[in-house]
C-alpha cells in the first residue's frame, strides 16, 4: 500500500482503539425502582421542609411566601367558615357548565365536519380562524358583553375548550381506518350504525386526547375570568385577599388550581383507561 | 347502461348472475364484458396476474365500486372476507361477528359461529389476542353467519403460514359443506385454488381467458396426477411455464 495515501482515505486496516470499556458496562444496580420511586417523592417532600424551615426562623416573610403550616391553617379556617367550600363549588360548576357546552359545541361540529365535505366548506375556515386567537384576548369584550356575570365566565371557558375538542374530533373521524369503513359497508351497515359502531369509537382515541386538552384550557380560562372579574369562587377569594394582603390565602387559592389540575388529569387518565381497553397503547401500566 | 339488479329476476339456482360487466377507471378499461354465473354450493376459484381486474370484479360483485355497464344479478348482500381479516379491534370476537346482526338474534347466532370455527372458548376476547389465523377463522365467521348466498374471499390466506393455510383449506371445505354459498375465491396461489375449488376461472385483460373444471377425482389431493395435470395447465395460462406442446 503506498505511504502517500491521504489519512482520511486509508483503509482501517487496524481496529479502531478500544474505547473506554467502563463507561457502557452495566454496574450491578444499586437501586431497585421502589428506593427510586421513595427519592421521586422526597425531593418535593424535602423542598416543603426546607419551606416550611425558613418561614419559621424568619428568613421567609410572611408577606411574601407564608409556611405551609399556615396556609394548611387558613384553608381549615376558610372551610370552618363555609366559604372556601362554597367559592370552590362556584367554580367548578362554571367549568363544569362551560366544559359541557363548550364541549358539546366542539364535538358536534367536530363530527359534522369530519363526515361531510360540506359541512366544512360551510363551517371549518371560519372556526380555524376562530382559533387563531387567543381566546384570552377576547376577554374585555366578554366583560363588556357579559359583564361579571357567571354568563361571561362560562362563555370564556366554553370559548376555551370548544377549539382543542373539535380539532380532535375531526382528526380522528378523518383517521379511522378506511378498511373497516369498507367492511361496514359490506356488512350492510345502516349509516347510523356505521357511526356508531365503527367511526366514533375509531376517533375516541384523538377526541379523548382533546378532553384532556380542553380541560386543562378550561382551567386556565377559569383562572384569567375569576381574577379579572367575579365576585364568587377561588379566583374571588384570591382577588379578595390580595386588597388585605393575606398572602396566606393567595398561596392556598394557587395551591387548590393546581390540585383541580392535577384531579382533571386523573379523570381524563382514567376515562382512556376505561374507554381504550382495547387499545394496546392504553391497556393498563403501558402508560405512565 | 349500467344496471344491478338484486334479489330477483335471476334463476334461484344461480349465486351470482353476471353478464357483460364493465368497468373503467378513467381511460383505463379494466373489465370487458365479463360474464359469469356461479351456482349456490358452487366454488369457484379466480387466477390471474396482479393488475389484471381479479379485485376489481370483486369488488364490483360486493357493491363497493360502481360500475359502468352490464348487470349483475341474485346477490344482494354477498359476505366478504379480505385478505387482512378487518376485525373491529374495540370490539370483542362475539360483537364482531354479529356486526349488523339483529341486537337479539345476534349474540346466539355469533356464539354459534365462533364455536364452528373452533373459537367458542374465545367470544369475549379482544381481536389484538389473537393470531392471524385465529383472526382470519373470526373473518369467516363473521362472513358465514349471516348465511350468504354469495360468499366473496378475496385472497384470505395469503398472509398466512403454510400450515396455518392449510388448516384453514380444511376448516373452509368443512364450512361450505354445511352452508354451501356459491363462493367466488380470488388468488395467486394455483394449489390453493386446485384444493378448493370447484371450477378454476383465468382472467386476463379484464375478461375470463379460460376455465377448468377441477377433477373430483383428485379429491383435493394436489399429489394426484389429474391435478398435477391441472396445475402445469393453470402455470401456462398464467405464463408462469411454457405452454405445453398439444
Amino acid at each position: 500500500m503506498p505511504e502517500a495515501t491521504s489519512p482520511i482515505l486509508l483503509p482501517s486496516t487496524q481496529a479502531p482503539k478500544p474505547v473506554a470499556a467502563t463507561a457502557f458496562t452495566r454496574r450491578p444496580r444499586v437501586l431497585g425502582p421502589r428506593a427510586l420511586l421513595a427519592m421521586s417523592w422526597s425531593a418535593p417532600f424535602m423542598l416543603l421542609v426546607a419551606w416550611e424551615l425558613f418561614a419559621r426562623l424568619g428568613a421567609l416573610s410572611p408577606q411574601v411566601l407564608p409556611a405551609p403550616s399556615k396556609v394548611f391553617a387558613t384553608a381549615v379556617k376558610l372551610i370552618e367558615q363555609g366559604r372556601l367550600i362554597s367559592d370552590l363549588g362556584s367554580s367548578l360548576l362554571r367549568a363544569v357548565a362551560g366544559f359541557l357546552i363548550g364541549g358539546s359545541i366542539g364535538f358536534g361540529l367536530g363530527t359534522l365536519v369530519g363526515f361531510s365535505r360540506l359541512a366544512e366548506a360551510l363551517f371549518d375556515r371560519s372556526v380555524q380562524m376562530l382559533r387563531a386567537v387567543p381566546f384570552l384576548a377576547a376577554l374585555p369584550l366578554v366583560i363588556v358583553w357579559f359583564g361579571v356575570d357567571e354568563g361571561g365566565k362560562v362563555f370564556l371557558v366554553s370559548l376555551g375548550v370548544m377549539f382543542p375538542i373539535y380539532i380532535n374530533t375531526v382528526l380522528g373521524i378523518r383517521q379511522v381506518d378506511p378498511k373497516l369503513v369498507e367492511l361496514g359497508r359490506v356488512t350492510g351497515l345502516s349509516n347510523w350504525r356505521l357511526i356508531s359502531r365503527i367511526v366514533l369509537p375509531g376517533a375516541l382515541p384523538s377526541i379523548l386526547a382533546g378532553v384532556r386538552y380542553a380541560l386543562a384550557v378550561a382551567w386556565l380560562a377559569l383562572v384569567i375570568a375569576e381574577t379579572i372579574a367575579t365576585n364568587s369562587g377561588i379566583g374571588s377569594l384570591a382577588m379578595d385577599a390580595r386588597e388585605f394582603l393575606q398572602t396566606d390565602v393567595i398561596v392556598l387559592t394557587i395551591v387548590i388550581y393546581a390540585g383541580i389540575g392535577v384531579a382533571s388529569d386523573a379523570i381524563a387518565r382514567a376515562l382512556e383507561r376505561g374507554l381504550l381497553a382495547w387499545h394496546p397503547n392504553y391497556a393498563k401500566g403501558a402508560r405512565a | 347502461m349500467s344496471e344491478i339488479n338484486l334479489g330477483h329476476g335471476a334463476a334461484e339456482a344461480l349465486a351470482v348472475d353476471v353478464r357483460a360487466l364493465q368497468r373503467r377507471y378513467g381511460d383505463r378499461t379494466v373489465i370487458k364484458g365479463l360474464n359469469l354465473q356461479i351456482a349456490r354450493g358452487e366454488f369457484v376459484a379466480l387466477l390471474g396476474e396482479s393488475g389484471c381486474g381479479k379485485t376489481t370484479l370483486l369488488r364490483a360483485l360486493a357493491g363497493l365500486d360502481a360500475v359502468d355497464g352490464g348487470r349483475i344479478d341474485g346477490a344482494r348482500q354477498p359476505a366478504v372476507v379480505f385478505q387482512e381479516h378487518r376485525l373491529i379491534p374495540w370490539d370483542s370476537l362475539w360483537r364482531n361477528v354479529a356486526l349488523g346482526l339483529d341486537d337479539k338474534t345476534g349474540r346466539p347466532l355469533a356464539l354459534a359461529a365462533l364455536a364452528e370455527v373452533g373459537l367458542g372458548d374465545r367470544v369475549d376476547d379482544w381481536p389484538r389476542n389473537l393470531s392471524g389465523g385465529q383472526a382470519q377463522r373470526v373473518a369467516l365467521a363473521r362472513a358465514l353467519v349471516r348465511q350468504p348466498r354469495l360468499l366473496l374471499l378475496d385472497e384470505p390466506f395469503a398472509a398466512l403460514d403454510a400450515l396455518t393455510r392449510m388448516r384453514m383449506h380444511t376448516l373452509v371445505r368443512q364450512l361450505l359443506a354445511r352452508h354451501r354459498p356459491g363462493v367466488l375465491l380470488v388468488t395467486h396461489d394455483v394449489d390453493e385454488a386446485i384444493a378448493l375449488a370447484d371450477r378454476i376461472l383465468v382472467m386476463r385483460e379484464g375478461a375470463i381467458a379460460c376455465q377448468y373444471d377441477v377433477p373430483h377425482e383428485a379429491g383435493g389431493d394436489r399429489l394426484h396426477p389429474q391435478a398435477q395435470a391441472l396445475r402445469q395447465l393453470l402455470l401456462a395460462q398464467l405464463g408462469v411455464l411454457p405452454a405445453l406442446a398439444a
